[in-house]
């Protein structure tokens, strides 16, 4: 297998876009990912998208081929794929390319990840949500996704003492961090106690835990690392992935306070990478609510099982903190355009890998690690980066 | 809209809380599937329908005040992870009490309610939920 490296990183603001549609926001991160790897579209060999349901979000199935030509590469008969997980679509769409580079069938790939949520009304964007989980058995019961969190929450809380004081820590430090990003769906600060006293979604979830709705798209560029420098001056190195799945229904897991899938995926991710969690500077995790951070935080295995809501509430995963996590204002401020989320995380790693993620850096950043879930960790993609340079 | 053959075929499952129970090595799961993950091959043709006794206790739960659109008229309403007298868990409503009243460790046992009404001349889905045993 060869090396590979990530060239170019772009991405969309993230929000309520009215102004842009699908097909707008795919391009417009994928141009902005090769303007920065400084590679001509006409030297692409393939297309990977991510996305979640756009067949019902826009209704608009056929991606692949339908992003390349508004890529402007319908002339050159490129092959275009696109890749589903739920909310992982992103950086699975990403694993995918990482293999047919690192196999030798491609040299340069472009990697999207890409979601048009508001484009329905507020109910059919939670039917989107929730058919990341297992539809006949816990969504046709009245489970939601965020429900499922709350269920794991609960249980976490019980079995390890988390408090609601953690949780809301999580938040208000991933809005500080979004409040510095300038791409970022919800820019304000908030504090602990609007966390605790916002309106009630799936208890112990209130508004304030849970992440948005959100329109946008990113998008990297992928080649050979012993090619990276021809294109890049900063090119940052794939050096670990990790990839598991495990039962999309909650019900049916072994143990409701640990995803399974996460720590499969993350010690794979380790092993290929051959560090140690010790190693890494930098994480983007899915927050899908504030527990999910924490929880992901030690499947992970940064910290022991249980540890993790004191560190949020003590600011060790703050930009200055021992283990900084979600730099970019993560799921909850950033913002969560369901296919674009790991392909996003990269694209800011890729920023704090290089130096570049200005008002928000983590210093000394040379090792990153993504976390990408689908549902409650129904799957899970790991991706871990290193600087070049 | 959905076509009725979806929820129809669910119905001995849904109804009836009937799970399956692998002879290989004696695991029970619900809701029904073919293959036990603990035996796989050797599974094949040893899974046999199981009725489950309905009562269990609530291993976690969660109050939803913003629900899936087709239960807007039934918040706030109690989601548990149930767990079974037989071991296996499953998800579902606990009703006829205040959310309050729900604690995890409490005891339940199933009830057959109507879950949920496609619109005002749409299917009505009916299938198990839980009551707290007094």
């Amino acid at each position: 297998m060869r090396q590979v490296a990530v060239i170019g990183a772009g991405d969309t603001k993230f929000g309520e876009l009215w102004d842009s549609s699908f097909r707008q926001l795919g391009i417009e991160a994928g141009l902005a990912a090769l303007q920065d790897a400084g590679v001509g579209s006409r030297s692409i060999d393939a297309l990977y998208i991510g996305n979640m349901d756009a067949g019902r979000l826009v209704e608009q199935e056929h991606l692949g081929a339908l992003l390349a030509d508004y890529a402007g590469l319908s002339r050159d008969h490129i092959p275009a794929v696109r890749v589903e997980a739920a909310e992982a679509s992103g950086a699975l769409a990403l694993h995918q390319a990482w293999q047919a580079v690192a196999s030798g069938m491609y040299d340069i790939v472009v990697v999207g990840g890409a979601e048009k949520m508001t484009d329905v009304s507020d109910a059919d964007a939670v039917r989107v949500r929730c058919a990341g989980i297992d539809q006949e058995w816990e969504g046709e019961v009245g489970a939601t996704d965020i429900a499922l969190h709350a269920l794991m929450a609960r249980r976490h809380m019980l079995d390890y003492g988390t408090t609601r004081e953690q949780m809301a820590a999580v938040a208000v430090k991933n809005h500080a961090n979004g409040s510095k990003n300038p791409k970022a769906h919800y820019r304000n600060t908030i504090t602990a106690d609007a966390v605790l006293k916002a309106t009630p979604v799936a208890t112990p979830f209130g508004v304030l835990d849970c992440a948005p709705v959100s329109d946008g798209a990113a998008a990297l560029v992928l080649c050979p690392a012993d090619k990276a420098k021809r294109f890049s001056e900063h090119p940052v190195r794939i050096s670990g992935i990790g990839h598991a799945c495990d039962t999309i229904a909650l019900s049916s897991r072994r143990d409701i306070c640990t995803m399974d899938a996460v720590v499969r995926a993350v010690k794979k991710g380790y092993h290929m990478a051959r560090i140690t969690p010790k190693d890494i500077d930098v994480v983007e995790t899915h927050d899908t609510t504030t527990f999910t951070e924490i929880c992901t935080i030690e499947d992970l295995l940064l910290v022991e099982k249980g540890a993790a809501g004191k560190m949020a509430l003590d600011g060790a995963t703050a930009i200055d903190g021992k283990i900084p996590v979600n730099p970019s204002g993560g799921l909850k401020s950033r913002g969560m355009p369901l296919g674009a989320i790991g392909v996003a995380q990269v694209v800011e790693l890729v920023r704090q890998l290089r130096g570049k993620a200005e008002g928000r850096q983590v210093p000394n950043a040379r090792t990153g690690m993504a976390l990408n879930i689908g549902g409650t960790g129904g799957t899970a993609c790991v991706t871990i980066l290193e600087a070049m340079n | 809209m959905t076509a009725t053959a979806r929820f129809w075929r669910e119905f001995p499952a849904r109804y009836n809380l009937i799970g399956v129970h692998c002879e290989n090595c004696n695991q029970t799961y619900f809701p029904p599937r073919g293959i036990c993950p603990n035996c796989t091959r050797k599974s094949f043709g040893k899974m046999r329908s199981r009725k489950l006794s309905g009562e269990g206790e609530v291993f976690s739960y969660t109050v939803v005040h913003d629900p899936h659109p087709e239960y807007e008229l039934q918040v706030p309403y109690v989601m548990a992870l149930v767990k079974m007298t037989e071991g296996v868990n499953l998800l579902a409503q606990v009703v006829d009490c205040e959310p309050k009243e729900v604690e995890v460790g409490k005891k339940v046992k199933v009830c057959f309610r109507k879950l949920r009404q496609e619109g005002e001349s749409g299917i009505i889905h009916y299938g198990f939920k839980f009551k707290l045993v007094e």
